[in-house]
């Protein structure tokens, strides 16, 4: 057996491209978008994401068959939050500058409906390591959606790639300019819409199909 | 006065909570399909967010901020890093007392917000609205007039959202830009238009 064709393997891959839960299931828009005026806070915030949906993922895993069946949105959201405020701590205590930029968005990490939804309709069914490799994979495809939007956000709104300037000073000289709307936050709505067309052009089917 | 009015129209039009802050995106996508529903939902969270922002305002500041229980002796104590997982079990609560009371006392708003009552807790721009709330170091007062005025500028984008999507069922759209993509595109384009509002000062 291929790797490609395991179990394991389907359970990373799909929702990192396929069924990616930004652009094909519309999750977790609120805040992949407010982040993205820089590489560096949209690269923060994806390990942020990663770190809480794999961990609450194996956590609910691990507990799936002694949760009682009516309370577990309230466990479910219990194991989030912890995750969330243990991410908001170590910023706040290590990268204060970098969580002062993301302001509340950590915070919201909770309401994130991709979070909610894995633990929910995938966790609460599915063996650890199945489970695992699904956060995984919905934190990559969320943090390559996010990573994408920013790397073009912080390119042509400040001519800056993770802080570092890479338009050459002769494009300035020419006549080149920043564009200042890339900073603004419909650049972000118009941008996301654009990566959604394509991404849905390319794969061809509606992703829940695949 | 001149300075509630003033926060009242930024959060309702420059500050937008959905158009400037991308809060409450996910129920925005999902909910903006039917007109009808979007108004109701609307009317929901204005209602949520008028009632939970300035509840979290007390909360906040008479347990939860540093020194905050001064009252109880506790000087030193500091329980911010709570804030988070108080806000969003006030949230929760707050919404199903406030379930039950409409149940109780008026059957026909029950039946015409019920079921989106529980889809506003895991609404961020509920939670987002407290935060923003602590963050921005409001008063009381304004925390009621900066909830209010959230609500009602959330509102106003999905009606108005809502609206726009009727019309685009008549449109012939190239494969793969329908649904999703043009409801982003549109909704950047209408975040372009609040943004204009920023010019406002009283």
């Amino acid at each position: 057996m291929k790797l490609t064709r395991t179990k394991t393997f389907k359970a990373f891959a799909a929702p990192a491209w396929s069924n990616n839960p930004i652009n094909m299931q519309m999750l977790g828009i609120c805040s992949a978008l407010a982040v993205t005026i820089q590489l560096k806070t949209a690269f923060v915030m994806t390990l942020a994401l990663i770190f809480v949906i794999t961990g609450s993922s194996l956590i609910i895993s691990l507990m799936r068959k002694i949760i009682p069946g009516n309370i577990r949105i309230i466990v479910e959201l219990g194991v989030i939050a912890s995750l969330v405020i243990l991410t908001d701590e170590f910023l706040r205590a290590y990268y204060f500058e970098i969580s002062r930029l993301l302001s509340v968005f950590v915070g919201l990490i909770i309401t994130n409906c991709i979070i909610l939804g894995r633990t929910e309709g995938f966790a609460m069914s599915n063996p650890p390591h199945l489970a695992v490799m699904d956060g995984l994979g919905n934190g990559a495809g969320y943090g390559s959606v996010l990573l994408s939007v920013a790397f073009l956000r912080e390119l042509f709104g400040s001519g800056k790639v993770f802080g570092v300037d890479v338009i050459p000073a002769s494009f300035y000289d020419a006549g080149y300019e920043n564009m200042g709307f890339m900073l603004l936050a419909p650049a972000a709505f118009i941008i996301i819409g654009l990566m959604a067309w394509l991404q849905k052009y390319l794969t061809g089917v509606d992703g829940k199909d695949q | 006065m001149v300075e509630l009015v003033s926060l009242f129209l930024n959060s309702v039009f420059a500050g937008n909570i959905l158009l400037a802050y991308f809060l409450g995106m996910c129920s925005f996508v999902a909910i903006s399909k039917n007109l009808n529903t979007a108004i109701g939902l609307g009317f929901a969270v204005v209602f949520v967010l008028t009632v939970t922002t300035p509840v979290n305002w007390l909360i906040f500041h008479y347990l939860l901020a540093p020194g905050a229980l001064a009252w109880a002796g506790l000087e030193d104590m500091n329980l911010g890093f709570l804030r988070l997982i108080v806000f969003i079990s006030v949230i929760a609560a707050m919404v199903q007392a406030i379930e039950m009371l409409i149940d109780r006392f008026s059957a026909s708003l029950y039946s015409g917000l019920g079921i989106f009552l529980p889809l506003i807790a895991v609404n961020c721009a509920i939670l987002g609205g407290s935060l923003f709330m602590v963050e921005r170091e409001y008063t009381f007062i304004e925390s009621v007039v900066f909830g209010f005025g959230a609500g009602v500028g959330w509102m106003l984008a999905i009606v108005a959202m809502a609206a726009a999507r009727i019309k685009m069922r008549y449109a012939d759209l190239p494969y793969g830009l329908d649904g999703f993509a043009i409801t982003m595109i549109v909704t950047g384009l209408m975040a372009m238009g609040f943004m204009l509002f920023s010019g406002i000062s009283l």
